[in-house]
């Protein structure tokens, strides 16, 4: 199957001087008793398949968010390379990388990042005037993305006067209007309430079904990764403890950790049986 | 007593030192002169067209569209009456002329200071410790270089006051730059955005309320120093002020004291309204 995101032997340590610092075998048993340094994404190497949904499930602190910024380097990785539809992402000058940002990925964030001095219309086009679209056909797929997510008749409200479903709702739009064949999405429905969260969960997969984006989604919430992904990796300490489909990973978590972690799931399914049993 | 041997003058090696600048950038110094006067004409020129009615129209028509209260529009409309009450509607009206020109020109030096060093570190490094320099000094301080270089009369006086009200401008410029919340700057460069563009879409446009709250200060500081300005030959109030502190004239001092704190309350105002109005809509006041 063809490769949209290949990671290998990925490194992200957070101290001081860690551009200086050789990685080997030696050195990193070294970063890994000193305090001063956090390795972030230790090591990690992985591949996401084309038109695949991809969900990284981990805790706070686990190293997700971190990741999934190193894709597009607005955290510069320490080591390792990513390859991302053939770019050589660690390899690109400034210049590149801009227009890597602007024609092969998009990302949709938590706390949603829309500008709070534009309306929801021009939020949408954000990407594509920077681009430097002509203004008739930035507005014209500006209406378009509006109108699929949702949102039109609120084309000249500014973001603080939506709700958080709603603006979340403009950052997938935003994302989704350049038009990048990958997807980066870091928890954007973890700051939403249940039914909105649902709601948008939905939503997601009809747009996923029409386009067949690789999406690359990051959450905590084993129950959206279970929803949406199609593979989904644990991961934990800067590492994926496992990857595997949701039922697979359900089914024979790989260690205690993602046991712990699936445990509700599994009694839950399994009350759901005992149910159908009674009646 | 302190031994003489240890004694070492610089004096006489700064004012050498002044000499020579004088001497080797004269052309230099000429040119901000003229500069600075013919805008001073200028602008002086200009406000003393409009009749006096005029400027309770502006500021009417200002508070109105700044603070859109009817109490507050009154009342700012109805101060500058009390200037001309006094007879010193002219004076007031040299003195405006100072303070603009020092405050646009300060505006003009001081935001792109301020976003050189929201931008550079290094450039940080050598302008804070100056700025934090310059704001600990006396105001008294800047009529020395001011008449150094520049004599007496309405120019050192405006020079001074653009030194004096640089720092709020430069200083907000940046505070308001590095404000901007990092979820945004994170999603416009996700988006694609070049340096420039990240500076032009949305940290400039996102500092404005900052920067409104800089030229709001630097106006008021230019005010404050003007009234100092009047010791080298700036006019305006700041002299009727001076005139009566000589003569121990408790009366005309008031005047004068009041009139300038009149403007002051206009000037405020109006620029404060102007920065509330940039703020975007939110759920509560849309």
């Amino acid at each position: 199957m063809e490769k949209a995101i290949e990671v290998s032997r990925l490194w992200k340590i957070f101290g001081r001087d860690v551009d200086h610092i050789e990685l080997n075998q030696e050195t990193i048993s070294q970063l890994e008793e000193s305090d001063e340094y956090i390795a972030a994404v230790c090591d990690m190497s992985f591949s996401v398949n084309k038109g695949e949904v991809f969900v990284v499930m981990g805790l706070s602190g686990s190293g997700k968010s971190t990741l999934i910024r190193c894709l597009l380097r607005l955290i510069e990785p320490t080591a390792g390379s990513i390859r991302i539809n053939g770019y050589d992402v660690c390899g690109l000058d400034q210049e590149e990388l801009t227009k890597f940002r602007r024609q092969q990925v998009a990302m949709v964030f938590q706390h949603y990042g829309l500008l709070p001095h534009r309306t929801v219309l021009e939020n949408v086009g954000f990407g594509l005037k920077l681009q430097g679209v002509p203004e008739k056909e930035r507005l014209d797929l500006s209406h378009a993305w509006i109108e699929r997510v949702g949102l039109q008749g609120f084309e000249n409200y500014y973001p603080d006067q939506l709700s958080g479903g709603m603006q979340q709702r403009v950052g997938i739009a935003r994302a989704l209007a350049c038009d990048p064949p990958v997807l980066l999405m870091d928890e954007p429905f973890s700051g939403l309430d249940p039914l909105i969260r649902r709601e948008m969960q939905e939503q997601l997969c009809r747009l996923q079904h029409g386009m067949q984006k690789t999406i690359f989604f990051v959450t905590h919430d084993l129950e959206e990764g279970m929803r949406l992904g199609d593979r989904m990796a644990v991961m934990r300490g800067g590492r994926f403890v496992q990857i595997g489909t949701p039922e697979e990973i359900i089914a024979n978590p790989a260690d205690d950790y993602v046991a712990s972690f699936v445990q509700d799931k599994r009694n839950a399914s399994q009350e759901v049986e005992l149910c159908s049993l009674k009646h | 007593m302190f031994p003489e041997a240890l004694e070492f003058h610089v004096s006489g090696s700064i004012n050498n030192l002044v000499e020579w600048m004088l001497h080797t950038f004269r052309g230099f110094f000429d040119w901000v002169a003229e500069a600075i006067l013919g805008m001073l004409m200028f602008l002086n020129d200009a406000l003393s067209i409009l009749p006096w009615w005029a400027y309770l129209l502006i500021v009417c028509i200002l508070a109105w569209l700044t603070t859109r209260r009817v109490a507050t529009t009154v009342t700012l409309t109805l101060l500058p009456l009390i200037i001309g009450i006094f007879g010193l509607w002219e004076l007031a009206i040299n003195t405006l002329a100072i303070i603009l020109a020092a405050a646009f020109i300060s505006i003009l030096v001081g935001i792109p200071l301020g976003v050189l060093i929201a931008e550079s570190p290094i450039a940080a490094g050598f302008i804070r410790p100056l700025l934090d320099l310059m704001q600990t000094m006396p105001s008294f301080v800047y009529l020395i270089p001011a008449v150094i270089f520049f004599g007496l009369g309405y120019v050192p006086a405006v020079f001074a006051t653009i030194i004096y009200s640089l720092p709020p401008i430069i200083r907000l410029t940046d505070l308001g730059l590095n404000q901007v919340s990092e979820d945004v700057i994170e999603a416009a460069l996700s988006c694609g955005a070049t340096r420039w563009q990240l500076l032009r879409e949305v940290q400039l446009p996102l500092a404005v309320p900052s920067i409104l709250a800089g030229i709001n200060q630097t106006t008021m500081m230019a005010l404050a120093m003007v009234v100092v300005a009047a010791m080298i030959g700036g006019g305006g109030l700041g002299y009727e002020v001076l005139r009566a502190i000589n003569r121990i004239d408790v009366g005309s001092g008031f005047e004068a004291g009041i009139s300038v704190v009149i403007l002051a309350i206009i000037i405020d105002r109006l620029t404060q309204g102007l920065a509330k109005r940039w703020e975007p809509p939110t759920v509560n006041n849309s």
